[in-house]
């Protein structure tokens, strides 16, 4: 027990500034307004949905939770259950077998929401594109409020795109 | 826990002249086929002699891979693929498209029971005396009857605007007092990929576990056909994408043995460097998550932070934190200089300076190992029966490792130790990756010690004629087999990844019962099969 709370003080704190981003790490869609910083401000609930995507994005998502991004310090945490959620952050090109699942997912979440494609293939299907067994993008089976590219994007893209979202561009 | 390697099992397994051989004896012609360039012999059988061939093999202890079809109108080439102590060995045989019809090798290797449902699912061969007619990766996005790797079925398909959730497949209940299902996902609660797992359970003890996958199935194979080499190692490099070096690799060697190119050893002692790194940077992620899931946040906050640090070196050297798209057919497309190699080094010693605090606490941790120990338990009977691969198997002592066994370059010039234990549990699963990982970081040193001088790259040759290639690999999470077809024009004609994880999902079933339910994350995160890698 006195390892473990010498090598958490040894350490030490590990977050880091958030630089600003140098461009629009997303893209924002029309229904996007200023009042969303204001509505979800300072505590955004995530449910993340993998919509058939080939983990890169999630491996990246775990990361944002890690001690230098620390998303929690922005008052963002990633819940359970859709019914808790502010925010889908959704990846993959959405396969054909989890289309009925996201949707679900979707109309499970209470108003008001948002989503987030994330990635390129969240974005327009990526590598499998449109076939018997993808969708193609997230936007074909669900309204999408914005679009984080990458594959996959950055810890630093996706936190800093969530930023954007909420302040407004 | 690290011993030097001991060969166990495979010593008593036949090399690949002999199990031919041996096929001979008991009555099997086999015809050698040429067509196949790479790491194994490829052996022509009558379809009726399936069945049989299997037993021969089984009953030799020989290792069962894979088993995957193509369809050349108006015929379909099933391949099997078996391991004995030097090498591989293909089974090939052909069958009727219109009456696709072939003994299953199931009963003689449990290991085969869902490729051959998933054959069934996409050519429509029917395997015969198959003790589970059940579709697998067949949800509802195509009908029965509908066959989408033939090569008649478009690849855009004939789907529905709403492709409806697949409520209906049929998972064995169990039956008596105080029993109750409780079905998981596929949304999962965490950020993970989705899959569905239904839980026969009384009280919190889970008397069976069912897993049902292919929620995240996109059509990998089919929209590999028509590529380039570039697209494929482009499409390869996500079949699983924390496995993107490896299924890159075999892949790109795949496509390399087809066309005879030989690489330049630096390009391959590069794609060794990345392969390891990629090895060490799961296995830290590992660690932390399945210590995050018996409720020990510490490892997870140090293991997210050395994976984030090894993930920025990434970015760093290599121009990518996954390292995707840095493999890539002739080679790959970074070199690396002095002052590179240099911080490579230095990454190394600082990952073994923390891991020397780190791990002996997390491995005698008593509240940690209180939930890890005798959680799971995968026997080596189970493993040896299930043909599990890579960590998962040598945790419960069953110790292959391609890199030792049937080395490719860079392996090929060095001694590779492969940690195994016999203790089978979470507790076990977790020594081992914490072991492979120092394993890796003394491969790596030797490797850029050694490294090569000369090209990182060469140009791929435009094709000559329809050819056929086979890479195997060891990726971090076991034997990745890769078979590639590539026409007169040099385009894909067809692309069968084989992830490691066809052969572990099972074992999952195989350790949990008896376990109570809140340990379910810890084993599914201690075996971590891909659920992309899985599904194609």
């Amino acid at each position: 027990m006195f390892d473990v709370l010498a090598k958490i003080l040894k350490t030490g704190c590990l977050t880091e500034k958030l630089p600003p981003p140098d461009q629009a790490v997303i893209e924002l869609g029309s229904a996007c307004r200023k009042e969303i910083g204001r509505i979800f401000g300072n505590s955004l609930a995530i449910r993340m949905v993998d919509a058939g995507s080939c983990n890169g994005c999630e491996l990246e998502m775990h990361a944002v939770n890690n001690g230098f991004y620390d998303i929690e310090r922005f008052g963002i945490h990633f819940v359970a259950s859709p019914r808790h959620a502010d925010l889908l952050l959704v990846t993959g090109p959405v396969a054909r077998h989890m289309q009925a699942a996201l949707k679900s997912t979707y109309d499970a979440t209470p108003d008001p929401k948002l989503v987030i494609a994330m990635g390129d293939c969240g974005a327009d299907g990526g590598e499998f594109g449109i076939s018997y067994a993808s969708c193609g993008a997230v936007a074909n089976v669900i309204p999408v409020d914005a679009v984080i590219r990458g594959c996959p994007p950055t810890p630093l893209q996706l936190l800093q795109g969530i930023l954007q979202l909420l302040r407004g561009r | 826990m690290i011993s030097r390697a001991q060969l166990g099992w495979q010593c008593l397994c036949p090399d690949i002249e002999s199990l031919v051989c041996l096929l001979h004896n008991a009555g099997i012609p086999t015809v050698v086929q040429n067509t196949l360039q790479g790491g194994a012999r490829m052996v022509a059988i009558d379809p009726d002699f399936w069945g049989q061939a299997a037993a021969v093999a089984a009953a030799n202890r020989v290792r069962w891979c894979a088993v995957w079809g193509e369809h050349l109108p108006p015929k379909i080439n099933i391949f099997a693929a078996l391991a004995g102590r030097d090498g591989h060995l293909l089974l090939q045989t052909t069958v009727s498209d219109r009456q696709a019809e072939l003994p299953s090798q199931t009963p003689i290797f449990p290991a085969a029971n869902r490729p051959e449902r998933y054959l069934r699912d996409m050519f429509g061969v029917h395997f015969i005396d198959h003790p589970d007619q059940r579709r697998w990766i067949r949800h509802q996005a195509w009908q029965e009857g509908q066959y989408p790797l033939l090569k008649t079925f478009p690849l855009a398909g004939s789907p529905q605007e709403m492709t409806p959730p697949d409520c209906l497949y049929p998972f064995i209940p169990v039956e008596g007092e105080g029993v109750y299902e409780i079905p998981v996902g596929p949304v999962h609660a965490g950020i993970i990929e989705p899959g569905h797992f239904r839980f026969q359970a009384m009280g919190e003890d889970i008397l069976s576990l069912e897993e049902h996958l292919g929620y995240v199935h996109k059509g990998i194979e089919k929209c590999a056909e028509g590529r380039d080499v570039r697209g494929l190692a482009r499409l390869a490099g996500r079949v699983s994408g924390d496995s993107t070096v490896a299924h890159t690799w075999a892949a790109c060697q795949a496509c390399e043995a087809a066309v005879g190119l030989i690489l330049p050893r630096r390009a391959l002692s590069i794609r060794g460097i990345l392969a390891e790194r990629e090895r060490i940077a799961n296995h830290l992620g590992d660690i932390g998550a399945c210590c995050n899931d018996v409720g020990f946040a510490f490892a997870q906050a140090q293991c997210s932070r050395l994976r984030e640090l090894w993930q920025r070196q990434n970015s760093a050297v290599f121009g990518h934190r996954l390292l995707m798209d840095v493999v890539v057919p002739g080679g790959v497309n970074r070199d690396l200089n002095a002052q590179q190699i240099d911080v490579l080094n230095k990454a190394i010693e600082q990952l073994r300076h923390e891991l020397q605090d780190l791990l002996p606490l997390l491995y005698e941790y008593p509240s940690l190992q209180d939930r890890l120990r005798t959680t799971g338990i995968l026997s080596l009977k189970q493993a040896r029966s299930l043909g599990v691969l890579g960590f998962l198997a040598r945790a419960s002592g069953e110790c292959w490792d391609l890199r030792r066994d049937a080395p490719y370059a860079p392996y090929d010039g060095m001694v590779i130790t492969v940690p195994h234990t016999l203790e089978g549990d979470a507790s076990g699963r977790l020594r081992i990756r914490g072991d492979e990982i120092l394993v890796s970081l003394d491969l790596l040193e030797e490797m850029l010690k050694k490294l090569p001088p000369g090209e990182a790259r060469v140009d791929f040759p435009a094709v000559s004629g329809d050819c056929r290639g086979i890479g195997f690999i060891e990726g971090w999470r076991g034997e990745i087999l890769a078979y590639v077809h590539l026409d007169a024009a040099g385009a894909v004609s067809r692309y069968f990844p084989r992830d490691p994880s066809w052969l572990n999902w099972p074992a999952l079933e195989a350790m949990i019962e008896g376990v109570i339910v809140p340990d379910f994350p810890l084993c599914n995160k201690s075996v971590n099969g891909s659920y992309s890698g899985h599904d194609l």
